[in-house]
């Protein structure tokens, strides 16, 4: 029986693009189903009742979603070229820094690139306690996640790429090789990577999105 | 298994710290358990967890790990018998999905309506009791729960929401408002009952009277302040 696998993403997203990755990664087939949450399909309200949110994985007509849910559900599937490490206190350190990447860091970042006027000192302070983090984490490995991508990474190409983008467009400076030059490198090696390369959304695409969004809420 | 090999920091009162400690018992671990007083944190504390000044805090042979639904991971994976996960991938992204879900949208919720008044109060409030439906139905009339399919072991989702046994009643109370009308949420309300009564749980609650008067003092303190909420 042919497995059946299916993602329901939004192009630009981080999220539907994490999961993109992982199951590249790891060698599985799917069936890319775009959204548009301003029309959202049924299947989608079917799948994800609760959220009404992507990503949402469909395999053999189950559904997953939250996508570090749907991550360690991939790498607990498909035993090929893990995103987590073997040993239970390395897989408790990874699951750490992928949490608060997206507890914290990524908010962080977020807010400090769209924060107000007088909010925006603070909001960068934060961003940067966060950068600044991530950076003594890392410190000589290549990646979070060793010598090759691991989850960390995955869920951090946020700060990689969409972060480098948004900064571009609104001319925040957060992540610069000046003051995060450990994090600066992490960040040109992991989108040089064939595979995330390959299937990042282009880049035009997402600072056409945040132009956007920057002019509407001038 | 020597008690001092495994170290777990936590707070009487802290919910969170109380998870991973159920589930140190369910796989039957010794550990030293360290109180902290999260109001005044000790230079053991801030030295093992930096990133978040938080607890709980384990420390296994040497090894940190902090967050609580991490610790439960981490102990499931590290005495592997009497699993606290299925072992169906599938049941697995189930049960971590309505951990979240519960975390973010009861208890986050029930606190807000706890430390909020009037309007935010109410909307909080409704937030909550949505929630709750969603996880009567999913949740507390589901597979993975104690007393379903006659199951008498307590499981990783028993002890992820556990905390709506004992701390949510208190605060009701002490919020003066009322979420879980047992006529609303039979199925969970006869969860609660099974709960509360197994053997490893029984004895592993914070005083109930302790409770109702720290959370009425942090009700008042919270309210009265725009910001900087420690979640306990």
């Amino acid at each position: 029986m042919a497995e059946e696998v299916k993602l329901f993403g939004i192009r630009g997203s981080p999220f539907s693009h994490r999961i993109e990755i992982a199951l590249k990664l790891k060698g599985v087939s799917y069936e890319y189903i775009e959204e548009d949450l301003q029309n959202k399909s049924p299947l989608l309200l079917k799948y994800n009742p609760v959220h009404k949110k992507i990503p949402v994985l469909l395999h053999n007509g189950k559904p997953i979603a939250e996508s570090i849910v749907i991550l360690e559900y991939i790498e607990e599937t498909w035993k090929t070229n893990p995103i987590l490490p073997a040993d239970p206190y390395e897989r408790a350190i990874a699951r750490f820094w992928a949490k608060f990447l997206d507890d914290k860091c990524m908010l962080a970042a977020w807010n400090a690139c769209w924060a107000k006027e007088k909010e925006r000192e603070k909001a960068m302070e934060e961003a940067s306690e966060g950068l600044k983090t991530l950076e003594g984490e890392l410190k000589d490995k290549k990646f979070f996640g060793g010598d090759k991508v691991g989850m960390v990474d995955i869920v951090a190409t946020f700060i990689a790429f969409w972060l480098t983008a948004v900064q571009e467009v609104v001319g925040a400076d957060l992540l610069t090789p000046e003051k995060f030059p450990i994090l600066f490198k992490w960040s040109e090696d992991l989108v040089g990577c064939p595979i995330i390369k390959e299937n990042l959304p282009p880049r035009d695409l997402l600072t056409a999105n945040f132009r956007a969004r920057l002019e509407s809420s001038k | 298994m020597e008690s001092k090999e495994v170290k777990l920091l936590g707070f009487w009162v802290s919910p969170f710290s109380r998870r991973v400690e159920w589930a140190l018992k369910v796989k039957g671990v010794g550990y030293e358990y360290i109180e902290e007083d999260i109001f005044n944190k000790s230079n053991l504390l801030l030295e093992l967890n930096p990133v978040h000044k938080k607890v709980p805090v384990l420390v296994h042979d040497g090894k940190v790990i902090a967050e609580s639904f991490i610790l439960l991971e981490y102990v499931d994976e590290t005495w592997k018998h009497h699993p606290l996960l299925p072992q169906d991938p599938h049941q697995r992204a189930l049960a971590r999905f309505w951990a979240k879900f519960c975390e973010e949208k009861v208890f986050e919720t029930a606190w807000n309506a706890l430390c909020s008044k009037g309007e935010e109060k109410q909307k909080a409030l409704e937030q909550c009791k949505e929630a709750m439906e969603k996880m009567e139905e999913e949740v507390f009339k589901g597979k993975q729960i104690l007393g379903s399919d006659g199951r008498s072991n307590l499981g990783y989702l028993d002890i992820a929401v556990g905390w709506i046994s004992h701390w949510l009643p208190v605060f009701e109370e002490v919020g003066s408002m009322q979420i879980l009308d047992p006529l609303q949420f039979p199925a969970t309300a006869a969860w609660i009952d099974r709960f509360l009564n197994h053997p490893l749980i029984k004895d592993n609650l914070p005083p109930r009277e302790k409770m109702l008067v720290y959370f009425h003092q942090r009700s008042q303190e919270l309210s009265s302040t725009a910001q900087g909420w420690i979640k306990v």
